[in-house]
């Protein structure tokens, strides 16, 4: 068991080192130099040269790359050339913000999708089992850029319910969650629908239903508990989506988080911070898979860490 | 069989797609035609879906749109299938070491999670549509990589192949004549999938303002460039939306169409946009 944690550990830290190396290749990418791309054409040599420096692009890759490594270990993300501000503060001041986003979208997510799996699984073939299924096709279809004006302009505009946009008490929250919660609901229900379907297929649940027991409880008791599995794994894997969408939504909703912090970044050239970026939300992902992992280990007690 | 609509509706959707996308540039279109006096012009006989902002009519730009999302949809499928397929077959074939290594490239890329490193790709690279093209690829090969991986593992052992190895056959002829053949449903399944997705993530990185240039027309800067003028012209933004929005669905219909058909279980399946 100790074994199989440690060999797990190991993997992932070559995973993590992996992602570090990656973003920090990201800034040897922009055609050209990344320095005339950052100070435009009209620079002094000056300050080419002070920014190269401060940078480290004077220096051999391999040099950089240690640095770079070393300045991680260290929590030190470097500094915002728009904001001339170290760039851990920015990420500190955006996180919640896309937490808190992330977080509502996934209450919501499983708000949805767990009862209408379930039902949809227990009427299979019926007509409430057709519209759960065409919802979720249709909720996977949408994209997130499109929904999300299309309900500003239903609830904000014409309704006036919610904020159009920012981040402004709980009214805020609710179209951001909804735009993103979305589409993991539909794939959830699907997943839901699919794995409540197998199980309700097996003998114990024959059993359980020949004993006498009601609808309800073989249904809660008996399927769900061993239909959560799978819907466990996929909501750690989804959550990638979650994550890489809430950079979209957060911009349509001019969300002050991490994702809309990267967009901005790109759009001023400000590459440290898209490096933090990426570097931040990649391994929020990493760790929140590590952690189904374990949960998964915890719900089943048949598998431990194979 | 009777033909069935679930499969029958995608199918044309998907058709009229692909005729639009290659019809655009033999019709009589006016794309990038600005004419300021039907700013925001609603739709009406002369321009079907109405005008833009700056008078452009959105009709003739959706259907240069598809053009777009078609190219990128299946251009990124293309690379992307075609490279994946080929260092997932590698490493599962070879095994030992090189595996082992390609296994976690696979998952060091696979830690990024869904459109976040293409976002920061294209956005490093610069708009325009080929950096979209590399953008997305980037990303979009490990998943047939992982796939092909786990079908050859998962084959190589068959007695058939056992057999051409022992006649003295190169593990190339190995690989294309008697191991991809058999392990191509579920890549085919996934590559369907993939067209759709890479559809979404056109549209979105352009509505982010990371994919085409202006003029050329895609239906996600469509979308953001009709955001500001919802109030008052809200078809500047139905109609693009509309269009992802029904060409994705129909292409997952007949992805799932297509599992049930060839009966694969391991393939992804859709992702949402």
């Amino acid at each position: 068991m100790l074994e199989a944690v440690a060999a797990r550990l190991a993997s992932a830290a070559v995973v993590v080192l992996g992602v570090c190396t990656l973003v920090f290749l990201l800034i040897h990418l922009v055609p050209g130099d990344p320095v005339e791309a950052m100070l435009g054409e009209g620079a002094r040599p000056a300050d080419r040269v002070a920014l190269r420096a401060a940078l480290g692009l004077d220096r051999p890759l391999g040099e950089q790359y240690v640095d770079y490594l070393a300045r991680l270990a260290r929590f030190d993300l470097g500094v915002s050339f728009q904001e001339r501000r170290p760039v851990a503060e920015l990420l500190a001041e955006r996180l919640p913000a896309t937490l808190e986003l992330a977080i509502a979208a996934l209450a919501l997510a499983l708000v949805i999708a767990i009862p209408l799996g379930v039902l949809a699984a227990a009427r299979h073939g019926g007509p409430l089992d057709g519209g759960a299924t065409g919802l979720a096709l249709l909720g996977i279809a949408i994209p997130n850029f499109w929904l999300g004006p299309l309900l500003i302009l239903v609830f904000s505009l014409w309704l006036d319910w919610t904020p159009v946009s920012g981040r402004d008490g709980l009214a805020s929250l609710i179209l951001p969650a909804v735009t993103l919660g979305t589409g993991l609901a539909a794939v959830l229900t699907r997943m839901v629908r699919a794995s409540v379907l197998e199980v309700l297929g097996e003998d114990y649940i024959r059993t359980a239903r020949a004993k006498g027991l009601g609808p309800i409880t073989v249904l809660w008791r008996h399927a769900l508990r061993n239909a959560w599995l799978p819907v466990l794994t996929l909501i750690g894997l989804q959550l990638g989506g979650l994550l890489g969408g809430a950079v979209i939504t957060e911009t349509v909703f001019a969300w002050p988080g991490v994702g809309s912090l990267l967009i901005d970044a790109i759009h001023a050239r400000d590459y440290p911070v898209v490096q933090a970026c990426v570097l931040l939300i990649s391994l929020a992902y990493l760790s929140v898979n590590a952690l189904t992992d374990l949960v998964y280990t915890w719900v089943d007690p048949r598998i431990r860490l194979g | 069989m009777t033909p069935r609509w679930s499969v029958l509706l995608p199918a044309l959707v998907v058709g009229l797609w692909a005729l639009a996308a290659l019809a655009a540039p033999w019709l009589p279109l006016a794309p990038d035609r600005i004419d300021l006096p039907r700013i925001l012009a609603p739709p009406s006989p002369a321009a079907w879906l109405g005008c833009d902002d700056l008078g452009r009519p959105v009709l003739d730009r959706l259907l240069v749109g598809a053009r777009t999302a078609l190219l990128v949809g299946f251009g990124v499928v293309a690379v992307s299938a075609l490279v994946g397929t080929l260092i997932g077959a590698v490493a599962g074939y070879v095994g030992g070491w090189v595996d082992l290594v390609l296994v976690r490239v696979i998952d060091v890329f696979l830690a990024f999670p869904g459109i976040l490193l293409a976002i920061a790709l294209a956005g490093i690279l610069g708009p325009g549509l080929g950096n979209v093209v590399i953008a997305l690829s980037v990303v979009g090969w490990v998943g047939y990589a992982r796939l092909a991986r786990a079908q050859i593992l998962s084959l190589k052992q068959r007695d058939h192949v056992l057999a051409a190895r022992a006649l003295g056959a190169g593990p190339v002829r190995i690989l294309a004549r008697h191991l991809l053949p058999l392990a191509l449903a579920p890549l085919i399944v996934e590559a369907t999938f993939g067209v759709a997705g890479a559809v979404i993530a056109e549209a979105g990185l352009s509505f982010l303002g990371l994919g085409v240039q202006p003029p050329a027309a895609s239906w996600g800067s469509m979308i953001r460039d009709g955001v500001g003028y919802m109030l008052v012209a809200p078809h500047l933004v139905l109609g693009p939306g509309l269009a992802i929005l029904l060409v994705v669905l129909a292409i997952n219909l007949l992805g799932d169409a297509l599992r049930d058909r060839l009966d694969v279980r391991g393939a992804r399946g859709a992702e949402p946009g």
